[in-house]
């Protein structure tokens, strides 16, 4: 751009290259312009609709018959007393349960996939059936496997306390998902148990990317092995673990299949997706469930911008060194 | 000694997560093959083997119906995304243009969003179309779902490759069309059947979309059919029923992930660590 005079011939070719160039920016907007009119159609819209409907009185029954109610869905006051979502004991309920829910199970699938990848990264016989067999419970579908769960926790004829039984370390039958001091546990056993895979997958990619002449030379200096886990393997890993924590974690915040299906709309594990379901169908409160659903949004679109902003300040970073 | 005690620590290791991971589905497996009284003794032990849950699952209820209907909003939604994904994803990969990251981070953002957060607007949508209780009304929800998935993973795909394929395409003065049929298209394929896989996984899993906007057994998916199956009271759930269907609709699954078990991986590090 610096270059003020430019010969003919070059000029020339300049015209015609950006000729082409913009030719080819025409085609690309052409290009995008079936997906995002797609996403604008499935996405853009019915969120938008969502967010206004939170700001109505709108009901299931007769949605075209709806008042705008401004922000009384979410904060009113009627003869002193406060009303909305933003007062609901059960929403903050469900807030606190999803939080639970995310935290607890993402920790234990990082833990454990990590500890199962570097399992998976040794060499031994057998190593393909065992990376095939970690693989199935990411390959069942959640409600089936929150089926298979169900049946297995069943109270009176379930595996589980059949086994725990027999070995002595219960003398009762559990109720697993009926009790609300084991319901939570149930469900994040199932979440560890299904998405543990996906974690474990992702490590171990990882792992594999590491260059093998580090602990070549580690082992030559004799440094014991849990230390150059610690000193090596751990820093050289956390980026992408960092990304698959990220996944999971959004991942686990609009959890509602396994809750639905494991425990129903019972209280003790009802998620924030689950509670603006059933405001939005179960109840018929349209306009409340979709400002439940909005609140759900904002959370985790706030989220969502943090680590974009977070994981480009890194991106950064990575490219100076 | 110290060595043959570490491997014997290290097998053992490795059963336990064998164990962990498999147990649920064989168990699975071998209540399907069981019926009646023999339902409510819990061995761990396969101990008969009945075919009668499997009849009961097509005579008793739709559910081959059921089948087809996954089969069907799967395929197309897997198609149609695929089809858009290609083109956009040429114009995300190879041509630099203002707000192309923006465009980019919205797309994940989208595949980020609770589909909670759109179900009163879809659900409108699609009342409004007239398309509430049937098959296409459940296709174009679950657009939301694989569409930026396809968008993001074949453009991650498409950037990999070397920048002198289209160079020389280019000069000869070939239109972007032509570069992404014939050049393209062809080397994409690979990665197209994985992302494929992955989103068909997706979208015959979905169940929230599913659940509220049908309303009569024979319009349901396989996980609605699955979660709804009810015996002859609420406490008394058709247990063998509802095992015998989950295997079915599972093994095909397992089947695949475990034929393309390589490309998945690819996929899931492509469509994640490079995010």
């Amino acid at each position: 751009m610096t270059v003020a005079l430019q010969q003919d011939g070059s000029g020339q070719r300049k015209a015609k290259r950006s000729n082409l160039s913009t030719a080819r920016l025409r085609a690309a907007w052409l290009f995008l312009a079936p997906m995002m009119i797609a996403l604008a159609v499935v996405a853009g819209w019915p969120l938008i609709r969502t967010i206004w409907l939170g700001f109505t009185d709108a009901n299931l029954t007769d949605l075209s018959h709806s008042q705008f109610i401004g922000f009384e869905n979410y904060l009113s006051y009627y003869d002193g007393e406060a009303y909305g979502v933003l007062v609901d004991p059960d929403w903050w309920n469900a807030v606190w349960n999803t939080l639970w829910f995310s935290v607890i199970s993402v920790g234990l699938e990082t833990l454990i996939g990590l500890f199962v990848a570097l399992l998976l990264n040794a060499q031994f016989k057998g190593r393909g059936i065992v990376r095939a067999a970690v693989l199935i419970p990411w390959a069942i579908p959640t409600i089936v496997s929150a089926k298979m769960w169900s049946w297995m926790l069943h109270d009176q004829f379930g595996v589980i306390n059949e086994i725990l039984l027999g070995v002595g370390l219960i003398s009762d039958p559990i109720a697993w998902t009926a009790d609300p001091s084991t319901a939570m546990w149930a469900v994040i056993m199932v979440d560890v148990w299904k998405t543990t895979p996906f974690m474990a997958l992702l490590t171990l990619a990882a792992l594999q990317m590491l260059p093998g002449d580090i602990y070549e030379a580690a082992k030559v200096d004799g440094i014991h092995p849990v230390r150059v886990f610690f000193k090596v393997t751990l820093p050289l890993i956390r980026p992408a673990i960092l990304v698959a924590v990220v996944f999971r974690s959004l991942d686990a915040l609009r959890v509602f299949d396994l809750i639905y299906v494991l425990t129903s709309n019972s209280s003790t594990t009802m998620s924030m997706s689950v509670y603006a379901r059933q405001q939005l169908v179960d109840f018929q409160e349209v306009g409340y469930g979709s400002a439940a659903a909005t609140l759900l949004f904002v959370v985790i679109a706030l989220l969502t911008t943090l680590t974009v902003m977070a994981g480009g300040l890194k991106l950064n970073e990575g490219e100076q060194s | 000694m110290n060595r043959q005690l570490k491997t014997v620590l290290f097998y053992a290791l490795v059963v336990v997560v064998v164990v962990f991971s498999v147990f649920p589905f064989y168990y699975a497996i071998i209540t399907s093959f069981r019926s009646g009284q023999e339902l409510f003794n819990p061995s761990a032990l396969p101990t008969s083997f009945d075919l009668s849950s499997y009849f009961a699952i097509f005579n008793e209820q739709p559910f081959g119906r059921n089948i087809l209907n996954s089969v069907i909003v799967a395929t197309s939604v897997v198609v149609l995304s695929l089809i858009i994904a290609v083109t956009a994803s040429y114009a995300l990969a190879r041509v630099h243009f203002r707000g192309r990251g923006l465009l980019l981070m919205t797309i994940l953002s989208v595949s980020m969003f609770p589909q909670v957060a759109i179900l009163s607007g879809m659900y409108e949508l699609i009342r409004s179309m007239g398309l509430y209780n049937s098959l296409p009304g459940l296709i174009i929800p679950n657009t939301v779902l694989t569409l930026p998935f396809t968008v993001w993973v074949l453009t991650t795909f498409m950037k990999e490759l070397p920048k002198e394929l289209e160079e020389a395409a280019v000069v000869d003065g070939a239109s972007p069309l032509t570069i992404v049929r014939r050049i393209f298209l062809p080397l994409m394929w690979p990665a197209m059947v994985t992302t494929g896989l992955l989103a068909f996984i997706g979208a015959w899993n979905e169940f929230l979309f599913a659940l509220t906007f049908t309303l009569s057994n024979e319009v349901r998916t396989v996980p609605v059919a699955i979660a709804l199956m009810s015996g002859a009271s609420k406490y008394e759930l058709p247990w063998g029923n509802i095992m015998a269907a989950s295997v079915l609709v599972t093994v095909p699954i397992v089947v695949l992930v475990l034929v393309f078990q390589r490309k998945i991986v690819a996929g899931l590090t492509a469509g994640a660590v490079k995010g």
